[in-house]
């Protein structure tokens, strides 16, 4: 809410010599908190003064235009007396006409600093000013001309054109609409700064009695509409101007002018906080009925939008139909235009859900909905309309038809206990309940009762409703900043749970491993998954959807980390970053297509079963890993050649991961996307599967602007997390010699190596200490389709050295195993 | 190889004389001395020590000695092949030490060469600073809850005391899920980790939930449509907004340094009651003299932190809590937006960019 200050000391007083910081400081702490302070003069620096233009004289130039050699007098402010000689290149105005002129040391917005200088053959002494030369719109028609009572020549302009208004904007919080309004900052000016008095409440005023001569208005919706007053003017003038004081004033609190009769409602809505609306009232047809939409029913509103009414949308009619969305926007039929001679004011209280309801359901956000949807007191519907009427007749040369319409009556404020300790406890100050009476008084409230407070709030402060409610208006009276500042001491606790260290675990050796990570969001669009590959039928397609994305593109919460990071990588590579690798641990969704997730009662806990069916409707979310690298793994130096990332890296940060965690991984080959079909493990642990590794697909790679080659692996870190040991045994190791026996094997390309180290293990027997595959050979000396696999075994016994002969025997039964299981070939 | 010298005049055995041993040793001794490096001492062992050296020749001639005889003549050749190989024993050591040492000096080389052959990683700096704000709770003895990104609605609103038509719900731009009437969102706090853990655990409960949350933010250089809080939840008996107080200027003087507190003004959030805004004070200029000029918190003395308050009541209620009996306090902070005034970042995109020269930057420790 943006508010002139000299619009809110109208109605309150602070000591003299208050400054406006101190005010606001002071507002702030008590919970409006200060934004900015405005001063549309605040840019003018300098002599800006009253002139009188003395002589003008058109000269004619060579360019083709026409410039005025003026003498103005500029009474003192020019430090002579003398008349001061200006070219002026505008013509609307005449000699005798009072203008605004800033004097030669004198500063306009943009810094645009005023001399005399020697122009069209002159030497002009200043400038006469238009509108937006001093920031004031954008008005260039020509110069400002004041009127004739503006002052005198020679006296500062500043306070004629408001340049040293002060408009200070405050934030609103939900609860508090009362400070949507002057009356309401005023009030709060009153209980937040010491020394504050005299409030005047504008919205104190006698109105006349009601009586049945007004418009004839039903109201058949009273929870909607409690309160409805009508008022009406004819003979208004639509030619009149807006006074200015009142264009400044609402333009400072951000609202346009656009015509007399509605700068009126919006100046009175901005004073009092009661949003009025106007009608013209020579095409309103009959009684006016406020009552619900029916189904099929439509409305043309004023910012000509036809809309669709729901049957909860509170509606103004006349015998023609439908002519106004009540409380949030009225109808074009009805409109107020540059014709219109004869008003009718509407001031309505109405039901502050529906307002709420219908601003969404429309998509309306206007300055009458925001109060009406928060709360507007319901007692100054007959006060906002009398002001308005006032205003009408002041200005618009209107008169006030005697009729006074007023339908219904405010609702009564409840009368709720508060325990006069409440605060004290609430704070952890000591605040007695006689403090707690004196600061709800101060807000508004009658309060009775000294142990036990019985407090009806104000009819404008309908969110105080809990006692605790009333606990935060005391507390902040006295003042947060007396809160005092007190560690509270918890039972002790159990430290971070073993799923938290690990994962903390996991990150730390990936870093060590040399990854990198990063935070990338969950959002992904089906083109993302045809860049990875997926076929139609992968289960990853499988998404849930977001109602209201940023981006079509990205309308979906991701099943797969992989887009998210191969798209990071593939930036990094963009950067000129070709050594890269990345990690992601972040919770994927997968679509459960459960039934909806109920919305519980909240005046009790839910059971166990209830809440049991929210997570039951919530989408599985379970912990992934993924990593991507590409580039050299190892850099070329001095020491040799690069060593480049290649598939078998993948494998090896999943395996790194899982080792933090105690555990071994497994792989077995698989055909997945987005990997190369014949370069991708599957990996599992416990002979569960965990996710897949291995080199990504050269189609792939190229869709996300990654080199051939690049690699990546995606896991369930949940799972793996489950898995992980805990209490490993102590391992025990025997210290006789170790018999190392190599043995070379020839199989078939297609034989995993993986199932000839589980024969050669096998085989081998308890003996067998280790076994390292240490090379794989393919080509000539093996023969087309075969390839050899060497390995290095270690043969150790626990209780003993071994006996010539016995590793050899071990080793021969391994591969005698290896043979029959694998097709293996021993190599000479 | 030859026998015990049995055709010889025992008298004639010019070897054995004295005088004769002397100059075998002599000259040994003088050889080994004269060895150069360990290749020549190995000649000199063969000549002077192997088993065809004069003084090894000289010992098998002493059988042919009388018996009288043998003991003297055994005793002067044993002297002698006992002090040559102490002397080559002595010179192996000098020349092996001389050896080492020369190679040692051959083999330096030039340790300003660069030595980084693996590439370096490093963790993403809002899950290093989500930990060490979480440690500095678990050192209080608070614990670390958890809970999905995808969250019922009633636990992201109702159950905090945002109704369906509550005002403050326009104040939170949620991103909704499909079909709609299922009521799923994506939480745009961390708050419902809160109702969870109220829901499953009986008080005193001490936690601290960090974690993403999302909001229909566009994304630039302040706003971001994810983003990280923390949030703080205490009920126990007997709290009140002195223990918040307390627990937030620990906070923040743990976080921020020594002596850095905080300062509450007066919000609203619907789960709470009393609430405040709380404001920490600049780290940087403390709010001292160098204030004004201050880029950090731009000369207010004061950096906008987060929110909090009182837990409300009717939260109490919702989650199963007797307010009767327990009172509580919640806070909430963003961690990106701690993050970027504790290490003056000025565009909040720097940490979704994932640009691997910014998380590298800060390693594994901040």
């Amino acid at each position: 809410m943006k508010a002139p200050l000299s619009w809110i000391l109208e109605h309150v007083d602070v000591p003299a010599g208050t400054t406006t910081e101190e005010i606001t400081d002071r507002l702030t702490l008590t919970g409006l908190k200060l934004e900015a302070v405005e001063s549309p003069g605040r840019e003018i620096t300098g002599p800006l003064v009253i002139g009188r233009v003395l002589t003008m004289k058109p000269e004619p130039q060579k360019n083709g235009k026409t410039i005025n050699w003026c003498t103005v007098d500029v009474g003192d402010a020019n430090g002579t007396g003398e008349p001061q000689g200006i070219v002026c290149g505008a013509h609307n105005f005449a000699p005798g006409d009072l203008v605004v002129t800033v004097l030669p040391g004198g500063v306009l917005p943009g810094g645009f600093e005023i001399s005399a200088r020697k122009t069209y053959g002159h030497v002009s002494a200043g400038m006469i000013c238009s509108a937006r030369e001093l920031g004031l719109g954008d008005d260039h028609d020509g110069i400002i001309v004041l009127p004739e009572d503006a002052g005198k020549p020679g006296e500062d302009v500043r306070p004629v054109l408001g340049l040293d208004e002060e408009t200070i904007e405050l934030e609103i919080n939900p609860d508090r609409a009362y400070a949507l309004s002057i009356r309401g900052i005023a009030r709060e000016v009153l209980v937040s700064v010491e020394g504050a008095s005299g409030f005047r409440d504008p919205a104190l005023r006698d109105t006349p009695p009601a009586n049945p001569d007004g418009h004839p208005v039903l109201v058949e919706d009273p929870e909607g509409c409690p309160v409805f007053v009508a008022r009406r003017v004819t003979g208004f003038d639509p030619s009149a101007p807006t006074p200015d004081h009142i264009v400044r004033r609402i333009t400072a609190a951000g609202m346009r002018p656009i015509s007399l009769a509605v700068d009126v409602t919006n100046y009175v809505m901005l004073e009092t906080g009661r949003p009025i609306h106007g009608y013209d009232a020579d095409k309103v047809q009959g009684a006016l009925v406020v009552r619900r939409a029916r189904p099929g029913e439509r409305l043309t509103t004023l910012d000509g939008a036809d809309r669709a009414l729901d049957p909860g949308d509170l509606v103004v009619a006349d015998d023609s139909g439908i002519i106004g969305l009540g409380g949030v926007m009225g109808g074009e039929t009805t409109e107020m235009s540059g014709s219109t001679t004869s008003i009718l004011v509407e001031a309505a209280h109405w039901d502050a859900v529906s307002m709420f309801r219908t601003g969404r359901r429309h998509k309306i956000t206007s300055e009458a909905g925001k109060r009406n949807e928060r709360g507007v007191d319901p007692t100054i519907c007959e006060a906002a309309a009398d002001r308005v009427v006032e205003l009408l007749v002041e200005h618009g040369g209107a008169v006030a038809d005697p009729g006074v319409t007023v339908v219904g009556t405010p609702p009564a404020m409840p009368t709720i206990q508060v325990a006069g300790d409440l605060a004290a406890r609430v704070s952890g100050m000591e605040i007695s309940a006689e403090r707690s009476a004196e600061c709800l008084r101060a807000v508004g409230c009658e309060v009775s009762g000294s142990g036990t407070l019985s407090v009806t709030p104000p009819p404008w402060r309908p969110d105080l409703t809990d006692a605790q409610d009333f606990s935060e208006e005391v507390i902040r009276l006295v003042g947060y900043d007396q809160v005092p500042s007190v560690l509270p001491t918890p039972p002790s606790g159990r430290g971070l749970t073993r799923a938290q260290q690990l994962r903390r675990r996991i990150g730390r050796t990936l870093a060590g491993e040399g990854y990198v990570e990063v935070v990338n969001f969950p959002f992904v669009g089906e083109a993302d998954l045809d860049d990875l590959g997926l076929p139609a039928d992968d289960p990853r397609r499988d998404l849930l959807r977001l109602s209201n994305p940023l981006s079509a593109e990205a309308a979906f919460m991701t099943s797969t980390l992989l887009p998210g990071l191969l798209r990071t990588a593939g930036k990094n590579v963009g950067h000129g970053t070709t050594d890269v690798a990345v990690f992601e641990t972040a919770t994927v969704t997968l679509p459960r297509h459960a039934g909806p997730a109920p919305i519980l009662p909240v005046d009790r806990r839910p059971s166990d079963e209830e809440l049991a069916a929210l997570d039951a409707a919530l989408p599985a979310q379970p912990l992934h890993l993924a990593v991507v690298a590409t580039g050299d793994a190892d850099a070329p130096g001095w020491w040799g050649g690069a060593r480049q990332v290649g598939w078998a890296d993948a494998v090896e940060a999943v395996r790194s991961a899982a080792a933090a965690l105690g555990l071994e991984v497994e792989a077995s080959a698989a055909a997945l996307a987005p990997w190369h079909p014949g370069r991708c493990a599957e990996l599992s642990v416990d002979g569960e599967v965990i996710g897949h590794a291995g080199e990504v697909h050269p189609v792939v790679c190229r869709a996300f602007g990654l080199p051939a080659r690049s690699v990546a692996a995606e896991v369930d870190l949940d799972v793996l997390i489950d898995k992980a040991v805990h209490l490993r045994p102590a391992p025990s190791y025997s210290s006789y010699p170790v018999a190392k026996e190599d043995v070379a094997l020839v199989v078939d390309t297609s034989v995993p190596a993986a199932d000839v180290e589980a024969a050669l293990r096998d085989g081998a027997g308890d003996l067998l200490e280790s076994i390292r595959l240490f090379d794989v050979y393919t080509g000539d000396q093996v023969g087309e389709g075969r390839k050899s696999l060497a390995y290095a075994l270690r043969f150790r016994a626990s209780d003993r050295t071994l006996k010539e002969g016995e590793a050899a025997a071990a080793r021969d039964a391994a591969v005698a195993l290896a043979a029959e299981r694998t097709g293996a070939v021993q190599r000479a | 190889m030859s026998g015990p010298n049995t055709d010889y005049d025992p008298v004639e055995v010019t070897p054995l004389k004295a005088e004769h041993v002397e100059e075998m040793r002599e000259a040994a001794l003088a050889a080994i001395a004269a060895a150069a490096d360990l290749d020549a001492l190995k000649q000199v062992r063969l000549d002077h020590a192997g088993d065809r050296s004069p003084l090894a020749l000289a010992n098998r001639e002493i059988g042919a000695l009388p018996p009288q005889a043998r003991k003297e003549a055994g005793q002067r050749v044993g002297q002698a092949r006992g002090a040559v190989n102490q002397a080559l024993a002595a010179r192996q050591r000098v020349l092996e030490a001389e050896h080492e040492q020369r190679m040692l000096a051959e083999e330096a080389v030039d340790v300003t060469l660069p030595t980084t052959r693996h590439r370096r990683g490093g963790r993403h700096p809002i899950t290093l600073q989500s930990e060490l704000i979480a440690d500095l709770f678990v050192a209080m003895g608070w614990e670390v809850a958890e809970g999905p990104v995808v969250e019922a609605e009633w636990l992201n609103f109702d159950a905090l005391n945002l109704g369906p038509d509550h005002p403050a719900r326009t104040m939170q731009d949620t991103f909704w899920t499909e079909p709609a009437d299922h009521h799923v969102v994506l939480r745009t706090q961390t708050s419902p980790v809160q109702a969870r853990t109220m829901l499953t655990r009986k008080p005193p409960i001490y936690v601290v939930c960090p974690g993403r949350v999302f909001r229909t933010d566009e994304y630039d250089a302040t706003h971001s449509p994810m983003f990280h809080q923390v949030e703080g939840l205490v009920v126990d008996e007997g709290i009140t907004m002195a223990h918040l107080k307390g627990t937030l200027d620990h906070f923040a003087s743990q976080l921020f340094g020594d002596g850095i507190t905080t300062r509450f003004r007066p919000s609203y959030f619907p789960f709470t009651e009393p609430s405040a805004e709380v404001d920490v004070r600049c780290f940087v200029c403390r709010g001292g003299e160098g204030q004004a000029a201050c880029r950090t918190c731009r000369g207010e003395g004061w950096i906008e932190w987060g929110g909090c308050g009182v837990v409300n009541p009717r939260v109490l209620v919702a989650c199963g809590v007797d307010p009767a009996v327990y009172s509580g306090f919640a806070f909430g902070m963003g961690i990106d937006r701690s993050f970027m005034f504790r290490h003056d970042l000025e565009d909040l995109r720097a940490l979704f960019e994932g640009d691997v020269r910014f998380s590298s930057a800060f390693g594994t420790e901040i």
